[in-house]
């Protein structure tokens, strides 16, 4: 372990670094996000919201390759796919009288749909495992710039706006009555989701980024009955299981986001099978107190 | 007191998007000197008058106002406590921060006041559950729950109460305390509140509003199993059979004949 820390001052391992600094900042959005996503139930909606980012880095690249756009990144490609699904699943949530789930999975399904035929119109060689499971050897200052950036954004309006976005989770109907704009809040709190879902495709990738949104979370309200404690609870969690699975990778030599993700799940299912137990066990001894 | 107008109700009507009419040409005056009980069955329109007061639906047709203006504008004057069983009661906050959401927009940047925390603590230890201030809403027994939302909807500091089934779920001992509450809260502000509990029918209420798709007003003073049963459309056992019950039935010769806009079609 203190290997691994020692190679995040080395020049040569320099993404290492950044994946590292990456994993810390952005389990401060997770955090905070992550507990709205369990507390409000929209699992799904995150889900098929980062599965949406794929059809937004395929169209970036396709678009940079044809109209030689060499600006044009592909996570600028990603917040706007991120941006645009989730909006459309909010608009159609709120207005629309159809089922809500089957939307949300053809929203998911069609935004991969729709990257792998840009990436399969692009010519050359396109890494599309990197962006589907992330890779840590591609991660640059850049990238934690953009993190950090990202993170300002998603964390200061939801910090300053608490109790409005509390409200509206616990109970909109009321909070419409006092007067706030409950749909506008919803449909901010989507938006970020989005944005946080961006926020680490590079060191744990599209697909997984869902374990590191819901499970920190999960585990957290376990041990907390209030909703700050548990923001804190699971940004903490996140970082944990971001670095330790870094730091395994860089001993075992396996790739990081598939590490974080069973470091996530292994505690996520110990703390049920413990919590559970111990209830039965609590429940036992009652019963025999009785007797 | 003076005896004003609170609530009024002209020709409305009202439907979902499946063109039934959930209610039709309802016609009805709320005054701040009574205290209003909205019964009928289930599915009869009792919440749906509830949410069109709340501006939360508008009427397919005719008008509503509520302190002479739009229900949208009248809201921030009013009071409401929903039925509990409505909410996610997995969600993890606790009384003080469900009993502050009463103060919502009145504090800069969504952020709550000393004031804002005196007025909360003040309305717990009027519904006289002080003590539970720090716990989790998701370990609360149903009648705490309904304690808890009743304060919160006191927070406000409202000039119209409006309580969505106030008695289901409370425990028997909060039943007589809950009266008594009411009739002190009374002094300071209007109260409507809807009831699907024909037991309920107690002497603080002075008018009963019975809603199955349409709307009769009755004085609490002229009810009878009668009454209910035609509301309801069987009969229905009336369990609390207080004193003014009694004294209703030695009187019933003289009572309303014309339920039919209240019967089951």
């Amino acid at each position: 372990m203190i290997d691994f820390f020692t190679s995040l001052n080395s020049p040569a391992l320099s993404f290492l670094k950044y994946a590292f600094l990456i994993g810390i900042f952005g389990s401060i959005s997770f955090g905070i996000i992550g507990t709205y996503i369990v507390t409000r139930r929209i699992a799904s909606i995150a889900g098929a919201v980062s599965h949406c980012i794929l059809a937004g880095i395929g169209a970036a690249i396709f678009c940079r390759q044809q109209f030689n756009l060499t600006w044009l990144h592909p996570i600028y490609g990603s917040i706007a796919a991120a941006l645009l699904s989730a909006i459309i699943i909010g608009l159609v949530s709120m207005y629309a009288k159809q089922r809500e789930d089957t939307v949300i999975g053809a929203i998911w399904a069609i935004g991969m749909a729709v990257g792998l035929l840009f990436l399969a119109g692009t010519t050359g060689y396109v890494d599309v495992d990197a962006y589907l499971f992330g890779n840590i050897l591609l991660v640059s200052k850049n990238d934690f710039m953009m993190t950090l950036v990202l993170d300002i954004i998603i964390v200061v309006p939801l910090l300053f706006f608490f109790n409005n976005f509390m409200a509206v989770c616990f109970d909109d109907q009321f909070a419409e009555l006092r007067g706030i704009r409950t749909k506008l809040t919803y449909m901010i709190l989507l938006c970020m989701v989005a944005l946080t879902v961006v926020l680490m495709v590079s060191v744990i990738g599209i697909i997984l980024v869902l374990a590191l949104l819901t499970l920190p979370a999960a585990v957290a309200g376990h041990f907390t009955r209030r909703l700050w404690p548990m923001m804190l609870l699971s940004a903490l969690l996140c970082a944990f299981f971001t670095t330790g699975g870094l730091a395994l990778s860089y001993h075992v030599n396996l790739p990081s986001a598939p590490l974080i993700t069973v470091l996530a799940g292994i505690t996520y299912l110990s703390v049920l099978a413990i919590f559970n137990l111990s209830q039965i066990i609590k429940r036992k001894k009652r019963e025999s107190g009785k007797k | 007191m003076d005896c004003r107008e609170v609530v009024k109700i002209e020709n409305l009507n009202f439907s979902w998007d499946n063109n039934r009419l959930a209610l039709e040409n309802v016609s009805l005056g709320i005054h701040n000197c009574e205290v209003v009980c909205i019964v009928g069955p289930n599915g009869g329109g009792k919440t749906t008058l509830l949410n069109l007061m709340l501006g939360l639906i508008k009427p397919s047709s005719g008008s509503i106002k509520v302190f002479g203006e739009t229900p949208e504008k009248s809201r921030y004057r009013i009071g409401y406590m929903p039925q509990y069983l409505k909410l996610d009661l997995q969600f993890p906050l606790n009384v003080m921060d469900v009993v502050l959401m009463g103060r919502l927009h009145c504090g800069f940047w969504g952020r709550y006041s000393r004031n804002d925390r005196i007025i909360a603590e003040r309305v717990l230890d009027e519904m006289s559950v002080a003590d539970l201030a720090r716990r989790p809403f998701a370990e609360l027994s149903g009648g705490q729950r309904q304690r808890v939302l009743i304060a919160r909807a006191l927070a406000c500091e409202p000039e119209l109460l409006l309580l969505d089934e106030p008695t289901a779920n409370i425990d028997p001992g909060f039943q007589e305390h809950f009266y008594d509450k009411l009739r002190e809260l009374h002094k300071r502000m209007s109260i409507v509140m809807v009831s699907h509990d024909v037991g309920f029918v107690s002497s603080e209420i002075d008018t009963i509003v019975c809603v199955n798709r349409q709307v009769v007003v009755h004085k609490s003073t002229e009810i009878t199993a009668d009454t209910i049963s035609g509301i309801y459309g069987y009969n229905v056992k009336i369990i609390d059979h207080t004193q003014d019950l009694s004294a209703i039935h030695k009187n019933r010769h003289q009572q309303f004949h014309h339920h039919e806009g209240c019967s089951h079609d």
